[in-house]
């Protein structure tokens, strides 16, 4: 693990233009993929990639926020911002695999949820909300894993899981540092010292008890070593899971919650620099 | 020139204006419409503008008030507090003097009261503490109603106005959301109803969480509830937004919210609602 970054430094890293997508990671670590489409409801997100196959021999959901390569790729899924039509064929997969007694792996990499007008009139906040209760109270094992950037409630609608892991330059956040300096300092060009204070570092959550497992990129970012991130994902995601298949439905949504109900346990300062 | 003033009009103008200053009589002008109202006739209108109908913030305690039946309100977790957790600068200090300021530990006040004889546990947030947003202790007093409401097997009712998320509190804000979205997602599954009510205004992490998760959604007029805040939405597609987009009525006509709701119809309103899911004798 590469201990020397800055925080802003590791912001740069996930969302390095090169850096693995959620697409890429299912193709990697997913037999016979079968990418699945819509909300039933309002249309389908490109943002929201999701679908069913075998991860080690044993059928599961897999939903991810995709970001595009190109600009092409890019207009089409927003950057990797979903709509609210986006979350809702989330949980219309989620469902399913509560249906099916499937195993739900997540890929997070967001900047946040979309912020356009026709998200508002769709709903954006009560779709991401339905997401989070939705993956809170499923009975079937659930892992997250945050690739690149965990924005804000756009990444904690497909993060609500049993296992939460996260690369070593990937960031999971309140809001972008640069939103967040706008906001608290009312100037965005002071980003990096909020990225400084905001706690949003692999390692940092994982002192927070917010991350179980912090996941290695070698020394240059995962898109530099890319065949070895894959496995070493593939690697964790099983061992998570073979973990909490241990569990009984009712257990897990059990523990889930206890996990929910103790993060920020303000009895006890959590922080001493 | 003003010298042809009568100085004794101007002295008796003075002596009015001190007189309904001992009387307490402050005159607010409407922000919406302009009218000068006293206070006290805007307090008998719960706050709400005679003229144009506009709807003032409310303190949490005063709203409880508008509620409960007299004298049944009982507070919940009164002394929990929160703290600094991240050790975010200037943080602390923030929190004391908003504390000094508004004499609230929190921004939400939570506790059980009956309304029309209804036992309910209420749950009213207030827009003068750090404009209502949720940190740790704010989503901690929420889970911790909506647990006793759970365990208890009564109806739960919020009164949300929020910024959102508390960012000097940072990704454990974040996670108040979830927290809270679980323990109102238990209630649901207990078969017990939750009431939401939103007022102004009401966005961010509050709006992607409970506050979307009520069985029946109510909203006071002109009440700005969205996800995201409206100069984001502006800075993001390059154009001013319509009037009226993220207002009540708005959320109403796209389906998110049941009714807009008078502040004046709002106790009533929602004492029929309670009495709808009460619990019949057979069980």
């Amino acid at each position: 693990m590469n201990e020397t970054l800055t925080a802003a430094q590791r912001v740069a890293l996930a969302r390095h233009p090169e850096r693995p997508t959620a697409g890429e990671y299912i193709r990697a670590m997913i037999d016979s993929f079968l990418p699945l489409s819509g909300d039933r409801l309002h249309g389908e997100d490109g943002a929201i990639l999701g679908g069913i196959g075998f991860f080690h021999g044993r059928p599961v959901t897999v939903i991810g926020q995709q970001k595009g390569r190109t600009l092409e790729q890019n207009l089409e899924c927003r950057f990797g911002m979903p709509q609210p039509w986006g979350y809702r064929k989330a949980v219309r997969l989620m469902e399913q695999a509560e249906k099916f007694g499937r195993p739900v792996i997540t890929f997070i990499d967001t900047p946040g949820a979309y912020p356009g007008m026709e998200a508002e009139e769709e709903g954006q906040g009560e779709a991401i909300a339905r997401s989070i209760a939705c993956m809170s109270s499923l009975t079937v094992p659930t892992v997250a894993v945050f690739i690149g950037e965990g924005g804000s409630g756009g990444a904690l609608a497909l993060g609500t899981a049993d296992r939460i892991l996260m690369l070593e330059n990937s960031i999971f956040s309140i809001l972008s540092p640069e939103g967040f300096a706008s906001i608290l300092w009312k100037d965005a060009s002071l980003h990096d010292k909020a990225a400084e204070v905001m706690k949003l570092t692999a390692a940092d959550l994982q002192k927070l008890g917010i991350c179980d497992i912090v996941i290695s990129e070698g020394k240059d970012g995962a898109h530099k070593n890319r065949e070895l991130v894959f496995r070493c994902v593939e690697m964790e995601v099983e061992r998570s899971l073979t973990e909490l298949e241990k569990l009984s439905g009712p257990n897990l949504k059990k523990q889930r919650y206890k996990r929910l109900r103790n993060v920020g346990n303000f009895k006890e300062k959590l922080w001493q620099e | 020139m003003t010298s042809w003033i009568n100085p004794f009009q101007k002295k008796r103008e003075i002596m009015n204006h001190l007189k309904e200053r001992g009387r307490g009589e402050q005159i607010l002008p409407c922000p919406a419409c302009g009218a000068d109202v006293r206070r006290s006739e805007l307090a008998a209108e719960m706050y709400v503008c005679p003229v144009c109908g506009y709807h003032h913030s409310l303190r949490a305690e005063y709203r409880i008030k508008t509620i409960a039946d007299p004298g049944t309100f009982k507070e919940l977790c009164r002394s929990l507090k929160g703290i600094n957790p991240l050790s975010f600068p200037g943080y602390d200090r923030k929190l004391e003097e908003t504390r000094e300021k508004t004499g609230m530990s929190e921004a939400v006040i939570c506790g059980t009261c009956r309304i029309d004889g209804i036992k309910t546990v209420i749950c009213v947030m207030d827009g003068r503490f750090l404009m209502g947003s949720m940190g740790t202790a704010v989503g901690e007093k929420i889970t911790r109603a909506c647990e006793y409401a759970t365990k208890k097997r009564l109806p739960l009712i919020i009164f949300s106005v929020s910024g959102g998320a508390r960012m000097q509190e940072g990704i454990l804000s974040l996670f108040q959301m979830a927290k809270t979205a679980a323990a109102v997602q238990r209630h649901s599954e207990s078969g017990l109803l939750y009431l939401s009510v939103l007022t102004h205004p009401t966005t961010g992490g509050v709006t992607a969480s409970f506050a979307s998760l009520g069985d029946i959604i109510l909203a006071e007029p002109q009440a700005l509830i969205g996800f995201a805040g409206p100069r984001v939405i502006e800075q993001t597609i390059g154009q001013t937004l319509p009037q009226g987009f993220q207002r009540a009525e708005f959320q109403k006509e796209h389906g998110f919210v049941d009714a807009v709701t008078d502040r004046r119809q709002l106790r009533q309103q929602i004492s029929l609602i309670l009495q709808l899911h009460e619990r019949r004798s057979g069980k």
